[in-house]
C-alpha cells in the first residue's frame, strides 16, 4: 500500500481498474509535456487489458479491463517505457485566439484578483492577455481545459467560497492557471472574463474543441463587439484556429 | 405505429441510461450510464437480453406509462409501488405490458433508483456512442410527460421471471481498494476508515453521495495536491474531511485526496443507500477483487440468477402473499 515511496515516475494502482503513471505531482510545465507525449506514445499502440489512455496534469491514467488485464505485466511494460524515453516536446501545433470581455458584469472578480497579484486592473489584464497559455489538460468537465502555466505572481488560491454558477464560456483563474468553462459551472477560482466560446459541442462531428498542447490567446474586445461575435458565430464566438509550426 | 413507451407522467429525475460512454475521460467526459449497473443488468437479463440496452433510470418516484404494442417490461433496483391497472407488479421482476394498460410506478419504499426495462431496449438517438443522459454534462434531458420514446424491435420472448436474489438497498459494507493517495492517510486514520459506521447524508445525486461519520479524516498536504484524473467508486476526503464517493456522473479530475476506491461490483450498494442508510468499508486485496470479478462473469458476462415468478410450487408462499396484498394474482406468467 505504500505506493508513494517510489521515486518519480511512480507507477500507482488506483482502485480494480486503474494505474497512474505519473510524473509530478506539482504543477510543472516539463512534467506535463512529458505526460502528454507518453499519454498519446500509449494511446498509439495500447497494452494488452489497456481500454482507456488519459493524460492529466502530471500523469497518465490508465484505464483496464479487470476482466483480462494482468496487472504486474502492464505496470513492468510501464516502467519499462517511462525509463526508456523521454521527450517533452509538445505534439499539437494549434493556436486559438479567443475574444473575451473581462471586468465588471462579464468577471466580478477581476478587481479582486488584480490586488491578490499585485497589479493594478488594467494591467493585471494586460499581463494575463499577453500570455500564452498552454492546453495542459481537459478534464472535470466535457471540454474544460486547464491552461498555464501563468507567472509565479498568479499563483493564488481559490476562493473562500464556491461561486453557485459561473456561466458557460466564462474564463476563471487561480493557482497559476485559466479555465474557460464549456457549461455553467459552480467554483471556487476566480471569475475573470467571459468569452462565447463553447468548448463542448455534443451533436457536432468534432465535439471537443481544444485538445492538450494547443495555444490559446485571450483578445480583450468591448461588450458590443462581444455581442457581435456571438451573433455570428453562435457557438465559437469569434474563436479563430491556425495551425503553427511546433 | 411503431414500438414505443408513453410516458404520462414522470417523476422529478426520470432518464434514459445504459452502460454510459467510454473512451471520453481524456476529453472531460465521465461514462455516466446507469447509477446501478447491476440493476441495469438484473432487468436485463429478466428478459432474456444483452446487457448494453437503455433502459428508464427512476431517481426517487417513477410516473405512469402506457404502450402502444405488447411490451415486455422488468422492474429491478430500488423497490417502487408498482401496478398495472391498479393490480399490484412484483419488483424485480418481468412482467407484460398491452396497449390500453396503464403501468404506473409510485415512490421508492428503499434505496434510490428503480429501473424500467423494456423488451428490445429504449431506441433513442445515442450520441457519442451511449443513449445514456447526462445530466451535469447536459447531454439529453429528463422524460416528460408527453414524452414518446421508441423502443427497439424485442429478439426475446417470455415474462414471468424473477431475480433469485433481492436487490441491494438499504446500505451495508462496501469492499474498497487503495488508490493514488491512500498512504498518504495515517495508518490510524485508515484502520477508523475502516472501523466507522457512515451515515448517507441528504446531499447525493448522480455524481456523487455525501457521507457523515466519525471524526474529520486529513492528510498532510491536503490543499496543494495536484489534479488528477478520478472515477466513479472513488472515495474523496472533502475540505472538511468528511468522505463523498463519486458516482457515474461524476467529474473527471479532481484535487481532493482520496482515501480509497469502492470495487465496481459494490458500487450499487453505494449508490442505492437512502439518506440515513448505513454503509461501512473493508479493504481487500486487488487479487481477491479481481478474481471475485471474474467468478461473477463465467464466460465473460455478469451471472444473474433467476425464478419463475409463478408455477412454482416452491414460490406459493410468494404467490399467496400478493394474493393477500391485491386480491388479484400477477398474469404476467401467461404469455
Amino acid at each position: 500500500m505504500e505506493q508513494a515511496g517510489q521515486a518519480p515516475p511512480r507507477i500507482l494502482r488506483m482502485g480494480l481498474s486503474g494505474i497512474l503513471v505519473q510524473f509530478s505531482d506539482r504543477l510543472d510545465g516539463p512534467a506535463n509535456r512529458r505526460s502528454l507525449d507518453f499519454g498519446a506514445r500509449l494511446a498509439a499502440a495500447l497494452p494488452e487489458g489497456v481500454e482507456e489512455v488519459a493524460p492529466s496534469l502530471g500523469g497518465v491514467y490508465l484505464r483496464l479491463d479487470p476482466l483480462r488485464a494482468d496487472h504486474g505485466a502492464i505496470e513492468a511494460r510501464l516502467r519499462g517505457l517511462v525509463d526508456g524515453e523521454a521527450s517533452d516536446a509538445v505534439a499539437s501545433a494549434r493556436r486559438w485566439t479567443i475574444p473575451a470581455v473581462f471586468g465588471g458584469t462579464s468577471g466580478p472578480d477581476l478587481d479582486a484578483v488584480a490586488a491578490a497579484v499585485d497589479l493594478g486592473a488594467k494591467e493585471a489584464l494586460a499581463d494575463l492577455v499577453t500570455q500564452s497559455l498552454r492546453v495542459m489538460a481537459i478534464g472535470f468537465a466535457p471540454g474544460l481545459p486547464y491552461m498555464g502555466i501563468l507567472p509565479e505572481r498568479w499563483d493564488i488560491p481559490r476562493k473562500a467560497g464556491l461561486t453557485p454558477k459561473v456561466p458557460q464560456g466564462g474564463i476563471v483563474v487561480a493557482v497559476r492557471q485559466a479555465i474557460i468553462f464549456p457549461t455553467d459551472t459552480p467554483t471556487g477560482w476566480w471569475h475573470v472574463g467571459q468569452t462565447g466560446f463553447r468548448g463542448f459541442r455534443p451533436g457536432a462531428a468534432e465535439p471537443f474543441l481544444l485538445r492538450p498542447g494547443d495555444e490559446v490567446r485571450l483578445r480583450p474586445v468591448g461588450q458590443e463587439e462581444l455581442r457581435a461575435l456571438n451573433a455570428r458565430d453562435p457557438e465559437g464566438g469569434g474563436a479563430l484556429v491556425e495551425a503553427v509550426l511546433a | 405505429m411503431s414500438r414505443g413507451l408513453e410516458i404520462l407522467s414522470a417523476g422529478p429525475q426520470v432518464t434514459v441510461e445504459d452502460e454510459g460512454r467510454t473512451g471520453y475521460l481524456a476529453f472531460g467526459l465521465a461514462r455516466g450510464g446507469a447509477a446501478d449497473t447491476l440493476a441495469l443488468a438484473e432487468g436485463a437479463a429478466l428478459l432474456g437480453q444483452g446487457p448494453g440496452l437503455a433502459a428508464l433510470e427512476m431517481a426517487g418516484f417513477g410516473g405512469t406509462f402506457a404502450v402502444t404494442e405488447p411490451l415486455r417490461i422488468a422492474l429491478t433496483g430500488a423497490p417502487m409501488r408498482a401496478a398495472l391497472d391498479g393490480a399490484p407488479l412484483v419488483w424485480n421482476a418481468s412482467h407484460l405490458v398491452l396497449p390500453g394498460q396503464r403501468l404506473s410506478i409510485g415512490a421508492v419504499e428503499a434505496g434510490v433508483y428503480g429501473y424500467l426495462s423494456l423488451g428490445g431496449g429504449i431506441a433513442t438517438e445515442p450520441v457519442l456512442g451511449s443513449r445514456s443522459v447526462h445530466l451535469t454534462a447536459g447531454l439529453g434531458r429528463c422524460v416528460a410527460a408527453g414524452d414518446r420514446l421508441p423502443i427497439g424491435p424485442d429478439g426475446g420472448a417470455g415474462v414471468g421471471l424473477r431475480l433469485a436474489a433481492g436487490g441491494h438497498a438499504g446500505g451495508g459494507v462496501v469492499r474498497v481498494l487503495p488508490t493514488a493517495q491512500t498512504s498518504m492517510f495515517s495508518p490510524e486514520d485508515r484502520a477508523r476508515f475502516e472501523a466507522t459506521v457512515f451515515r448517507r447524508e441528504a446531499a447525493g445525486n448522480r455524481q456523487g453521495v455525501r457521507l457523515a461519520g466519525g471524526a474529520p479524516f486529513a492528510t498532510s498536504g491536503q490543499r496543494s495536491l495536484l489534479s488528477e484524473i478520478v472515477e466513479p467508486g472513488d472515495i474523496q476526503m472533502t475540505g472538511e474531511g468528511v468522505p463523498y464517493v463519486l458516482l457515474a456522473e461524476c467529474q473527471t479530475m479532481g484535487g481532493y485526496p482520496r482515501i480509497a476506491s469502492v470495487v465496481p461490483d459494490d458500487l450499487p450498494i453505494v449508490a442505492q443507500a437512502a439518506p440515513g442508510d448505513m454503509l461501512r468499508f473493508r479493504f481487500v486485496t486487488l487479487e481477491e477483487a479481481v478474481a471475485d470479478h471474474r467468478a461473477r462473469r463465467p464466460g465473460g458476462k455478469l451471472r444473474v440468477a433467476t425464478r419463475r415468478l409463478l408455477r412454482d410450487p416452491r414460490e406459493m408462499a410468494d404467490l399467496l402473499s400478493y394474493q393477500l396484498i391485491s386480491g388479484v394474482t400477477d398474469g404476467g406468467g401467461e404469455e
